[in-house]
Protein backbone atom coordinates (compact mmCIF):
# COMPACT_ATOMS: atom_id res chain seq x y z
CA UNK A 1 0.00 0.00 0.00
CA UNK A 2 2.71 2.44 0.50
CA UNK A 3 3.44 2.67 -3.27
CA UNK A 4 -0.11 3.84 -3.67
CA UNK A 5 0.94 6.33 -0.97
CA UNK A 6 3.85 7.61 -3.01
CA UNK A 7 2.04 7.03 -6.35
CA UNK A 8 -0.91 9.76 -5.17
CA UNK A 9 1.71 11.66 -3.48
CA UNK A 10 3.84 11.96 -6.72
CA UNK A 11 0.52 12.84 -8.92
CA UNK A 12 -0.39 15.29 -6.11
CA UNK A 13 2.93 17.29 -5.92
CA UNK A 14 3.64 16.82 -9.82
CA UNK A 15 0.34 18.40 -10.74
CA UNK A 16 0.78 20.96 -8.23
CA UNK A 17 3.67 21.82 -9.42
CA UNK A 18 2.46 22.47 -13.05
CA UNK A 19 -0.24 24.60 -11.47
CA UNK A 20 2.15 26.95 -9.27
CA UNK A 21 3.70 27.81 -13.14
CA UNK A 22 1.53 30.48 -13.32
CA UNK A 23 1.39 32.15 -10.02
CA UNK A 24 4.93 31.95 -9.16
CA UNK A 25 6.38 33.58 -12.55
CA UNK A 26 3.62 36.10 -12.17
CA UNK A 27 4.93 39.22 -10.81
CA UNK A 28 8.39 37.93 -11.13
CA UNK A 29 8.56 38.04 -15.01
CA UNK A 30 8.04 40.48 -17.03
CA UNK A 31 5.96 39.59 -20.28
CA UNK A 32 5.35 41.45 -22.68
CA UNK A 33 1.65 41.91 -24.19
CA UNK A 34 2.70 39.66 -27.13
CA UNK A 35 3.62 36.69 -24.76
CA UNK A 36 0.35 36.90 -22.90
CA UNK A 37 -1.79 37.54 -26.08
CA UNK A 38 0.05 34.02 -27.06
CA UNK A 39 -0.99 32.54 -23.51
CA UNK A 40 -4.51 33.30 -23.71
CA UNK A 41 -4.74 32.20 -26.99
CA UNK A 42 -2.57 29.28 -26.49
CA UNK A 43 -5.09 28.67 -23.43
CA UNK A 44 -7.99 28.77 -25.95
CA UNK A 45 -6.23 26.16 -28.77
CA UNK A 46 -5.97 23.96 -25.76
CA UNK A 47 -9.82 23.62 -24.74
CA UNK A 48 -10.56 23.14 -28.00
CA UNK A 49 -7.88 20.32 -28.52
CA UNK A 50 -9.50 19.02 -25.54
CA UNK A 51 -13.53 19.68 -26.53
CA UNK A 52 -12.90 17.94 -30.21
CA UNK A 53 -10.63 15.13 -28.70
CA UNK A 54 -13.08 14.66 -25.85
CA UNK A 55 -16.23 15.02 -28.48
CA UNK A 56 -14.67 12.35 -30.89
CA UNK A 57 -12.53 10.20 -29.04
CA UNK A 58 -12.01 7.60 -26.30
CA UNK A 59 -9.00 5.53 -25.23
CA UNK A 60 -7.23 6.91 -28.37
CA UNK A 61 -9.66 5.59 -30.97
CA UNK A 62 -12.99 6.41 -32.12
CA UNK A 63 -15.84 7.09 -29.11
CA UNK A 64 -18.87 5.86 -30.86
CA UNK A 65 -21.37 8.21 -32.68
CA UNK A 66 -23.77 9.45 -29.66
CA UNK A 67 -20.91 11.21 -27.89
CA UNK A 68 -20.15 13.34 -30.27
CA UNK A 69 -23.49 13.62 -31.94
CA UNK A 70 -24.87 15.15 -28.67
CA UNK A 71 -21.72 17.85 -28.50
CA UNK A 72 -22.74 18.65 -32.07
CA UNK A 73 -26.54 19.63 -31.00
CA UNK A 74 -24.88 21.25 -27.93
CA UNK A 75 -22.32 23.53 -30.63
CA UNK A 76 -25.24 24.32 -32.69
CA UNK A 77 -27.16 25.60 -29.81
CA UNK A 78 -24.34 27.64 -28.72
CA UNK A 79 -23.80 28.56 -32.26
CA UNK A 80 -27.15 30.46 -32.00
CA UNK A 81 -26.42 31.99 -28.75
CA UNK A 82 -28.82 29.56 -26.58
CA UNK A 83 -27.82 30.06 -23.18
CA UNK A 84 -25.61 27.60 -21.37
CA UNK A 85 -27.92 25.29 -19.63
CA UNK A 86 -29.44 25.20 -22.89
CA UNK A 87 -26.16 23.83 -24.65
CA UNK A 88 -24.77 21.67 -22.02
CA UNK A 89 -28.45 19.89 -21.39
CA UNK A 90 -28.65 19.50 -24.90
CA UNK A 91 -25.94 17.78 -25.36
CA UNK A 92 -26.10 15.19 -22.73
CA UNK A 93 -29.61 14.74 -23.67
CA UNK A 94 -29.24 13.64 -27.28
CA UNK A 95 -26.48 11.77 -26.10
CA UNK A 96 -28.61 9.77 -23.66
CA UNK A 97 -31.75 9.53 -26.21
CA UNK A 98 -29.17 7.88 -28.90
CA UNK A 99 -27.82 5.60 -26.02
CA UNK A 100 -31.31 4.96 -25.53
CA UNK A 101 -32.63 3.79 -28.30
CA UNK A 102 -29.20 2.02 -29.26
CA UNK A 103 -26.94 4.17 -30.82
CA UNK A 104 -23.31 3.58 -29.11
CA UNK B 1 -21.77 31.10 -22.97
CA UNK B 2 -20.48 34.92 -23.02
CA UNK B 3 -23.37 36.22 -24.18
CA UNK B 4 -25.33 36.27 -21.19
CA UNK B 5 -22.97 36.61 -18.94
CA UNK B 6 -21.20 39.38 -20.64
CA UNK B 7 -24.88 41.71 -20.52
CA UNK B 8 -25.56 41.26 -16.63
CA UNK B 9 -23.12 42.33 -14.42
CA UNK B 10 -24.60 40.21 -11.18
CA UNK B 11 -23.15 36.95 -10.41
CA UNK B 12 -26.45 35.46 -10.47
CA UNK B 13 -25.79 33.53 -14.05
CA UNK B 14 -22.22 33.02 -13.62
CA UNK B 15 -23.74 30.90 -10.61
CA UNK B 16 -26.20 30.07 -12.34
CA UNK B 17 -24.16 28.58 -14.98
CA UNK B 18 -21.42 26.85 -12.50
CA UNK B 19 -23.91 25.08 -10.68
CA UNK B 20 -24.62 23.02 -13.79
CA UNK B 21 -20.87 22.22 -13.94
CA UNK B 22 -20.91 21.65 -10.74
CA UNK B 23 -24.07 19.33 -10.81
CA UNK B 24 -22.22 17.36 -14.14
CA UNK B 25 -18.63 17.23 -12.10
CA UNK B 26 -20.39 15.88 -8.72
CA UNK B 27 -22.10 12.85 -10.84
CA UNK B 28 -18.92 12.09 -12.37
CA UNK B 29 -17.07 12.59 -8.90
CA UNK B 30 -19.53 9.88 -7.48
CA UNK B 31 -18.85 7.36 -10.56
CA UNK B 32 -15.20 8.05 -9.25
CA UNK B 33 -15.31 6.90 -5.78
CA UNK B 34 -17.47 4.14 -6.96
CA UNK B 35 -15.59 2.37 -10.00
CA UNK B 36 -12.08 3.38 -7.19
CA UNK B 37 -13.68 1.11 -4.66
CA UNK B 38 -15.74 -1.50 -6.23
CA UNK B 39 -12.25 -2.06 -7.70
CA UNK B 40 -10.80 -2.94 -4.66
CA UNK B 41 -9.14 -0.19 -3.47
CA UNK B 42 -9.55 1.11 0.12
CA UNK B 43 -11.98 3.90 0.86
CA UNK B 44 -9.07 6.90 1.56
CA UNK B 45 -7.26 6.35 -2.04
CA UNK B 46 -9.80 8.05 -4.00
CA UNK B 47 -11.06 10.38 -1.25
CA UNK B 48 -7.28 11.47 -0.67
CA UNK B 49 -6.45 11.26 -4.52
CA UNK B 50 -9.55 13.93 -4.95
CA UNK B 51 -8.24 16.20 -2.37
CA UNK B 52 -4.28 16.73 -3.31
CA UNK B 53 -4.48 15.73 -6.83
CA UNK B 54 -7.87 17.19 -7.50
CA UNK B 55 -7.96 16.53 -11.53
CA UNK B 56 -11.19 14.24 -12.99
CA UNK B 57 -8.80 13.08 -15.91
CA UNK B 58 -5.66 12.19 -14.43
CA UNK B 59 -7.49 10.48 -11.44
CA UNK B 60 -9.61 8.53 -13.45
CA UNK B 61 -6.71 7.20 -15.68
CA UNK B 62 -4.09 6.72 -12.66
CA UNK B 63 -6.82 4.68 -10.73
CA UNK B 64 -7.18 2.99 -14.08
CA UNK B 65 -3.89 1.78 -14.53
CA UNK B 66 -3.81 0.40 -10.84
CA UNK B 67 -6.54 -1.54 -11.27
CA UNK B 68 -5.81 -3.17 -14.28
CA UNK B 69 -2.71 -3.74 -12.44
CA UNK B 70 -0.18 -1.45 -14.44
CA UNK B 71 1.43 -0.84 -11.08
CA UNK B 72 2.01 2.53 -8.95
CA UNK B 73 4.81 4.27 -11.41
CA UNK B 74 2.66 3.78 -14.55
CA UNK B 75 -0.64 5.49 -12.81
CA UNK B 76 1.33 8.37 -11.59
CA UNK B 77 3.37 8.90 -15.36
CA UNK B 78 -0.46 8.54 -17.22
CA UNK B 79 -1.78 11.05 -14.79
CA UNK B 80 1.26 13.26 -14.55
CA UNK B 81 1.02 13.23 -18.87
CA UNK B 82 -2.52 14.30 -18.60
CA UNK B 83 -1.89 17.25 -15.94
CA UNK B 84 0.87 19.12 -17.88
CA UNK B 85 -1.66 21.08 -19.82
CA UNK B 86 -2.30 22.80 -16.25
CA UNK B 87 1.02 24.93 -16.49
CA UNK B 88 -0.35 26.48 -19.43
CA UNK B 89 -3.58 26.99 -18.28
CA UNK B 90 -2.05 28.42 -14.53
CA UNK B 91 0.00 30.79 -16.90
CA UNK B 92 -2.92 31.96 -18.83
CA UNK B 93 -4.89 32.74 -15.60
CA UNK B 94 -1.71 33.54 -13.55
CA UNK B 95 -3.55 37.27 -13.33
CA UNK B 96 -6.86 36.27 -12.84
CA UNK B 97 -6.18 34.36 -9.46
CA UNK B 98 -4.45 37.37 -8.03
CA UNK B 99 -1.96 38.44 -6.00
CA UNK B 100 -1.52 37.79 -2.33
CA UNK B 101 0.81 34.77 -1.57
CA UNK B 102 -1.90 32.67 0.20
CA UNK B 103 -4.32 33.73 -2.58
CA UNK B 104 -1.75 32.23 -5.17
CA UNK B 105 -0.86 29.17 -3.80
CA UNK B 106 -4.91 28.05 -3.20
CA UNK B 107 -5.46 29.40 -6.44
CA UNK B 108 -3.16 27.22 -8.01
CA UNK B 109 -5.16 24.01 -6.89
CA UNK B 110 -7.92 25.17 -8.38
CA UNK B 111 -6.63 25.61 -12.14
CA UNK B 112 -8.86 23.28 -14.04
CA UNK B 113 -10.15 23.04 -17.40
CA UNK B 114 -13.17 24.08 -16.59
CA UNK B 115 -12.39 27.02 -13.83
CA UNK B 116 -9.81 28.86 -17.06
CA UNK B 117 -12.68 27.78 -19.51
CA UNK B 118 -15.11 30.08 -17.02
CA UNK B 119 -12.65 32.71 -16.22
CA UNK B 120 -11.16 33.29 -20.17
CA UNK B 121 -14.59 33.54 -21.24
CA UNK B 122 -15.59 36.51 -18.99
CA UNK B 123 -15.32 40.15 -20.61
CA UNK B 124 -12.88 41.97 -17.75
CA UNK B 125 -10.68 41.26 -15.07
CA UNK B 126 -13.33 41.88 -12.35
CA UNK B 127 -15.14 39.28 -13.30
CA UNK B 128 -12.73 37.20 -14.49
CA UNK B 129 -11.43 36.64 -11.07
CA UNK B 130 -14.99 36.35 -9.68
CA UNK B 131 -15.70 32.96 -12.27
CA UNK B 132 -12.28 31.70 -11.48
CA UNK B 133 -12.69 32.00 -7.80
CA UNK B 134 -16.54 30.83 -8.36
CA UNK B 135 -16.61 28.22 -10.10
CA UNK B 136 -12.86 27.07 -9.12
CA UNK B 137 -14.32 26.45 -4.68
CA UNK B 138 -17.51 25.37 -5.87
CA UNK B 139 -16.29 22.90 -8.24
CA UNK B 140 -13.52 21.74 -5.28
CA UNK B 141 -16.48 21.34 -2.67
CA UNK B 142 -18.41 19.02 -5.36
CA UNK B 143 -16.23 17.10 -6.91
CA UNK B 144 -14.93 15.66 -3.24
CA UNK B 145 -18.17 15.87 -2.09
CA UNK B 146 -19.30 13.29 -4.59
CA UNK B 147 -16.24 11.38 -4.74
CA UNK B 148 -16.51 10.44 -1.03
CA UNK B 149 -20.83 9.92 -1.57
CA UNK B 150 -19.24 7.21 -4.63
CA UNK B 151 -16.70 5.70 -2.57
CA UNK B 152 -18.87 5.33 0.43
CA UNK B 153 -21.69 3.82 -1.75
CA UNK B 154 -20.21 1.55 -3.76
CA UNK B 155 -21.69 0.88 -7.11
CA UNK B 156 -25.12 2.59 -6.90
CA UNK B 157 -24.80 5.13 -9.65
CA UNK B 158 -24.38 3.16 -12.58
CA UNK B 159 -22.82 4.20 -15.47
CA UNK B 160 -22.58 8.01 -16.21
CA UNK B 161 -22.43 6.83 -20.20
CA UNK B 162 -26.75 6.79 -19.98
CA UNK B 163 -26.82 10.20 -18.95
CA UNK B 164 -24.89 11.58 -21.89
CA UNK B 165 -22.48 12.85 -19.26
CA UNK B 166 -19.50 11.80 -21.39
CA UNK B 167 -20.99 14.61 -24.22
CA UNK B 168 -21.51 17.77 -21.60
CA UNK B 169 -18.16 18.51 -20.38
CA UNK B 170 -17.26 18.58 -24.34
CA UNK B 171 -20.51 20.70 -24.56
CA UNK B 172 -19.38 23.20 -21.81
CA UNK B 173 -16.02 23.68 -23.39
CA UNK B 174 -17.64 24.61 -26.59
CA UNK B 175 -20.19 27.29 -25.01
CA UNK B 176 -17.73 29.17 -23.02
CA UNK B 177 -14.25 28.76 -26.16
CA UNK B 178 -17.16 29.85 -28.72
CA UNK B 179 -17.44 33.58 -28.30
CA UNK B 180 -13.78 33.63 -28.48
CA UNK B 181 -13.21 32.00 -31.38
CA UNK B 182 -16.40 33.60 -32.85
CA UNK B 183 -14.33 36.90 -32.26
CA UNK B 184 -11.30 36.92 -33.09
CA UNK B 185 -9.89 34.50 -36.38
CA UNK B 186 -6.43 34.87 -35.42
CA UNK B 187 -7.62 32.41 -32.49
CA UNK B 188 -9.76 29.86 -34.56
CA UNK B 189 -7.43 29.63 -37.01
CA UNK B 190 -5.03 28.39 -34.17
CA UNK B 191 -7.69 26.26 -32.41
CA UNK B 192 -9.30 24.87 -35.50
CA UNK B 193 -5.26 24.09 -36.50
CA UNK B 194 -4.47 22.18 -33.18
CA UNK B 195 -7.65 20.83 -33.00
CA UNK B 196 -6.71 18.69 -36.05
CA UNK B 197 -3.37 18.11 -34.99
CA UNK B 198 -4.20 16.83 -31.54
CA UNK B 199 -7.04 14.30 -33.14
CA UNK B 200 -4.37 13.26 -35.71
CA UNK B 201 -2.10 12.00 -33.51
CA UNK B 202 -4.26 10.46 -30.65
CA UNK B 203 -4.61 6.97 -32.02
CA UNK B 204 -0.59 6.94 -32.06
CA UNK B 205 0.77 8.36 -28.44
CA UNK B 206 -0.32 8.35 -24.78
CA UNK B 207 -3.22 10.34 -23.31
CA UNK B 208 -2.48 13.60 -22.60
CA UNK B 209 0.03 14.35 -25.36
CA UNK B 210 -2.67 15.10 -28.09
CA UNK B 211 -3.73 18.31 -26.65
CA UNK B 212 0.05 19.14 -26.13
CA UNK B 213 0.57 18.73 -29.75
CA UNK B 214 -2.73 20.84 -29.99
CA UNK B 215 -0.42 24.29 -29.14
CA UNK B 216 1.65 23.84 -31.87
CA UNK B 217 -1.60 25.22 -34.06
CA UNK B 218 -0.17 28.87 -32.23
CA UNK B 219 2.13 28.94 -35.59
CA UNK B 220 -1.51 29.59 -37.24
CA UNK B 221 -1.97 32.74 -34.43
CA UNK B 222 0.37 34.77 -37.15
CA UNK B 223 2.80 37.47 -36.08
CA UNK B 224 -0.13 40.19 -35.81
CA UNK B 225 -2.38 37.83 -33.83
CA UNK B 226 -5.28 40.17 -33.42
CA UNK B 227 -7.28 41.42 -30.28
CA UNK B 228 -6.14 40.22 -27.20
CA UNK B 229 -8.68 37.29 -26.81
CA UNK B 230 -10.17 36.95 -23.32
Amino acid sequence: MSATVAMILALAVGTYAFRLVGPVLHGRVELSSRVRELLSAGAIVLLVALLATGALTADGGFAGWARPAGVLVGGVLAWQRAPFVVVVLGAAGATAVLRAVGVA
Amino acid sequence: MMAPLARMTPLTPLVRDSALVWLASGVVGVSFGAIAVAGGLPLWVPVVMSLIVYAGSAQFSAVGVLLAGGGPLAAAATGLLLNTRTAAFSLAVADVIGRGRLTRLLGAHLVTDETVAFALAQPDPARRRAAFWISGLGLFAVWNLGVLAGALAGDAIGDTAAYGLDAAFPAVLVALVLPALRENPAVRRSALLGAGLALAVTPAVPAGVPVLVALAGLAGYGSTGGRRTA
